[in-house]
């Protein structure tokens, strides 16, 4: 991995953020049905003030799981989520069928 | 997930090796297994499947449901020859989705205009490859067709047992290669994964065409790999 994607790297910057003392939560795209933008094992990680790297969707649902995460840091307790990708997204990235991901929330540590 | 766990994956992407992250949904427990250290049962195939494919997916065993998230590294095509062949596999594999890099030490052919957009090494594969190890993931195209040149990385794509090596080069030629390499230490295993003469038999005169013939070769390889 060059200097540049190491940077972008959401697991690296996960493990950057635990030594730095901070609580991290790390979501994962577990499955997908349909027009799903982003494949299974994309991974978004987010830290206790809300601050998050990576992506498990291209956007949509992005702040619904860092909301999520908050409380999975707060008790420990991995979540599982399910999202149907909007209609108007699934149409923008090119198919109008719509699409679902499960994404698993879980704390680091 | 265990921080050990966290640790450890980032340390094997790093270096180059790959790996599954097996998630128990059930209970959130979490283990890395590296390939070349296989697993028993139904859960082993499970994870052999996305080795060899890098789709990451569930899977049910018993009462529980795995995550197997699958991470390899990207496949790496060294070629030795900056020349025309090469100048045609670059874009190909750009749009295949591999990274490709070129070395040859005649600086005249080396050059950053004709390879746009490619790393280019206008240096000799001995001092390149000691700074960037060969590994599993990589694939090796030597197409100058010069002993001087060629054998050095040729033999050490072997010894790395990189997923594809491939010579240019006809019989008579490859004939002699093999009585050097062997005297070289290669084994006779070793050898006979040379693709040579190089390029899937798609009567491919041209540059381009050897060219296309060459990653269509490379691709084959990668999606037929064995695991370590």
């Amino acid at each position: 991995m060059n200097e540049q994607a190491q940077l972008n790297d959401e697991l690296i910057i996960a493990e950057t953020w635990m030594k730095a003392g901070k609580e991290v939560a790390i979501a994962t795209v577990v499955s997908t049905w349909g027009s799903a933008p982003r494949p299974s094992g994309s991974h978004l990680v987010i830290d206790e003030e809300g601050n998050f790297e990576g992506s498990v969707s291209g956007g949509c649902v992005e702040s619904a799981v860092v909301a999520e995460a908050m409380d999975v840091l707060t008790t420990g307790e991995p979540k599982m989520l399910e999202f149907g990708v909007a209609d108007e997204t699934a149409f923008e990235v090119g198919l109008s069928c719509g699409g679902n991901i499960r994404v698993y929330v879980e704390r680091l540590g | 997930m265990d921080p050990l766990v966290l640790k450890k994956l980032n340390v094997a992407r790093n270096d180059r090796k790959a790996c599954v992250l097996v998630t128990n949904l059930d209970d959130g427990r979490d283990r890395l297994v590296l390939e070349g250290h296989m697993v028993e049962g139904e859960l082993g195939e499970a994870i052999t499947k996305v080795l060899l494919t890098g789709k990451s997916n569930t899977v049910q065993i018993g009462k529980a449901e795995f995550f197997l998230n699958a991470y390899l590294p990207p496949p790496r095509i060294v070629v030795i020859g900056a020349v025309h062949i090469s100048q045609a596999m670059a874009p190909i594999a750009k749009m295949a989705g591999y990274d490709l890099e070129v070395i040859d030490p005649r600086s005249a052919f080396a050059t950053q205009e004709r390879f746009e957009g490619t790393p280019v090494y206008p240096d000799w594969s001995e001092d390149v490859l000691s700074q960037k190890p060969l590994d599993a993931y990589c694939a090796l195209a030597a197409v100058t067709h010069d002993p001087k040149i060629d054998d050095f990385p040729v033999a050490e794509a072997l010894r790395h047992n990189c997923f594809y090596v491939g010579a240019l080069g006809s019989r008579k030629t490859h004939g002699k290669r093999v009585e050097r390499l062997l005297a070289d230490g290669i084994t006779q295993d070793q050898i006979d994964r040379i693709k040579a003469p190089i390029g899937l038999d798609i009567g491919a005169a041209s540059p381009q065409e050897i060219a296309v013939a060459v990653m269509a070769e490379i691709i084959d390889a990668f999606h037929n790999r064995g695991l370590g």
